[in-house]
């Protein structure tokens, strides 16, 4: 694989080293997958907020802005289903750091960022309103883009492109 | 007559009647859709007490289309005629963007030409993008004058676009390896002539804006989000660094050969409305130092400004006219598309209103599965609340303006 190699060096965004938190997080975490020079961190949501809160005030890891929160749908027949990825940086060491948590369908609740992150307000908002991920928690938790007596969640793969 | 003895005091009148509905002080107004100070169609709900601002709860979604929604039955090259219309204003950015995170995605190396061009028409965009948030904000405010003279210099950059593109507004000039085509002949002429012309303009904008005491008077101190607010907000762009933050994406993340050109990040610390009006103002001299910087390599001739990379580029017609291979490579190409290994990427750059990032995921196909945007114009629009409330109602409209969103980056 002699282009992975080179897309590391070509592209400077700065990933962390995450292996400060495999042992202290054990149970949270389950696995911390290296591509395209990207880290992402696979985690349960059981332990998320100790985990983010972790992340956040660590001083050599030091999260302290939070990105982007986007979700996948994974597909109809698929379980998990949905797939929500933190994207993490850090202004004062200006590295990134992925956090992603899978969710299965009839359970598609997570806890909010809110207490941790203010930015994480609308990002989530989104989400429950595109994909019907419901955030316990969150202060305000309405639809944002759609109307409010909308039904359907558009980005789930099932919805269709042209709409109901 | 007993009339006398039925007067009573003014101040006990309440206390006979109903509750007046006049006597709660506050008021809910509702600002926009279709106000011209939005920006487009932004709508706030507005609890004031008086002329100040108690809440602020912003409504959007009038603009809302679907694009990420869109982009999932698109292939892989026909997503940028999506991105450049998001954010309307800086629709180079938005391709540069996408772009750039199907190359990582992909491991494709861009030719140091078509990184030149990128950067020149980036930055451009990011000068017009400017000068239309100056005309825009300064017209808000009241200082109507500013809006022309904006707007006359952001008619000679969109000229320089139809010259090199072909189109004035969404381009989709720049694609996955590259750019589209090489720049005309005249294209160069045209830059210089625009480049040559533009500090003295910007001498006249800042005489003319900057030094109005009014116009002071109504941004000092207003719209006020501290250093730890605006990042607890994930506040990014000139927005992050009128509050002190020294953070720019071309600096800490360089992409398209940004590390080799000279510049300054402006950055002040007051985080009211005039420190970002004086990011932005010194953005434009920044952005005008690197443009000059690329014309200078552009002139240097050659290069092809297309990787060569088989799944990107089309194969030759002579070639084609020989081989059966060549001419089957050139016919899936055209009518299916290429295909983009399994994969995730999230890429950041810096548009002109702040942190555009693109998270994509690829299943191997020849569409992507999902292709996440973050726009700038979103997440700073939330902290609108923490920037207005407390403030006076006039004031709302001067902080929108400060923190440049467009509604088609916001609601997409």
């Amino acid at each position: 694989m002699s282009e992975s190699i080179e897309q590391t060096q070509t592209h400077s965004s700065r990933y962390a080293d995450a292996s400060l938190v495999r042992t202290k997080f054990a149970d949270t975490i389950e696995e911390i997958i290296e591509a395209i020079g990207e880290i992402t961190l696979v985690a349960k949501r059981e332990g998320l907020v100790e985990l983010m809160m972790f992340l956040r005030d660590e001083p050599s890891l030091k999260f302290n802005y939070l990105s982007d929160i986007g979700g996948v749908d994974l597909g109809e027949f698929a379980s998990p289903r949905f797939a929500v990825a933190y994207q993490l940086y850090s202004l004062t060491h200006n590295h990134r750091l992925r956090v992603k948590v899978f969710l299965e369908e009839d359970d598609a609740n997570l806890p909010t960022m809110w207490n941790i992150w203010k930015a994480s307000n609308w990002l989530e908002r989104e989400i429950y309103d595109m994909f019907g991920v419901n955030f316990e928690g969150h202060p305000d938790q309405r639809r944002i883009l759609m109307p409010a007596d909308y039904e359907g969640h558009p980005l789930r793969k099932d919805f269709p492109i042209k709409g109901y | 007559m007993q009339t006398r003895e039925i007067v009573v005091p003014t101040s006990s009148i309440s206390m006979l009647r109903k509750p007046d509905p006049l006597a709660d002080t506050r008021m809910t107004v509702s600002m926009g859709p279709q106000h011209p100070s939005t920006h487009g169609v932004l709508r706030l709900e507005l609890v004031l007490d008086g002329e100040t601002v108690i809440k602020a709860i912003p409504d959007i979604g009038y603009l809302h289309t679907g694009m990420e929604k869109t982009m999932e039955k698109e292939k892989w090259q026909q997503v940028v005629t999506i991105t450049c219309r998001m954010d309307y204003l800086n629709s180079m950015g938005n391709d540069l963007g996408y772009c750039l995170a199907v190359e990582k995605l992909m491991g494709v190396e861009v030719p140091e030409r078509a990184k030149v061009i990128r950067v020149l028409l980036t930055e451009l965009n990011r000068i017009a993008s400017h000068l239309v948030w100056f005309g825009t904000h300064a017209m808000d405010i009241g200082a109507m004058t500013g809006f022309f003279y904006a707007f006359t210099h952001r008619e000679k950059i969109l000229d320089i676009f139809e010259c090199a593109t072909g189109a004035r507004f969404h381009q989709s000039y720049f694609v996955i390896g590259g750019a589209r085509y090489d720049v005309p002949d005249n294209f160069i002429p045209l830059v210089k002539e625009f480049l040559d012309g533009f500090p003295p303009f910007l001498e006249e904008c800042k005489r003319l804006v900057t030094g109005n005491k009014i116009f002071q008077h109504r941004t000092k101190g207003v719209g006020v989000i501290s250093k730890e607010d605006a990042i607890d907000w994930a506040l990014s762009g000139p927005t992050i660094r009128g509050s002190g933050v020294n953070w720019d994406i071309r600096k800490t993340e360089p992409y398209s050969g940004y590390e080799t050109y000279d510049f300054d990040v402006p950055v002040y610390d007051d985080g009211d409305v005039w420190s970002r009006y004086l990011v932005r103002m010194d953005e434009f001299h920044e952005s005008w130092k690197i443009c000059n910087q690329a014309l200078e390599r552009l002139k240097q001739p050659g290069g092809s400004v297309k990787s060569d990379h088989p799944k990107l580029k089309l194969p030759e017609r002579d070639l084609m006219k020989q081989h059966i291979d060549v001419m089957i490579h050139h016919f899936l190409l055209a009518s299916e598309g290429f295909t983009v290994p399994v994969g995730e990427v999230y890429q950041s750059i810096e548009s002109a209103r702040g942190e555009i990032a693109y998270y994509v995921v690829s299943d191997g196909a020849e569409r992507p599965y999902r292709v996440r945007v973050r726009t700038p114009s979103y997440v700073n629009l939330s902290a609108l609340p923490a920037m207005v409330e407390g403030s006076l109602i006039a004031d709302v409209v001067a902080v929108i303006g400060s923190i440049d969103i467009v509604l088609g980056d916001v609601d997409r």
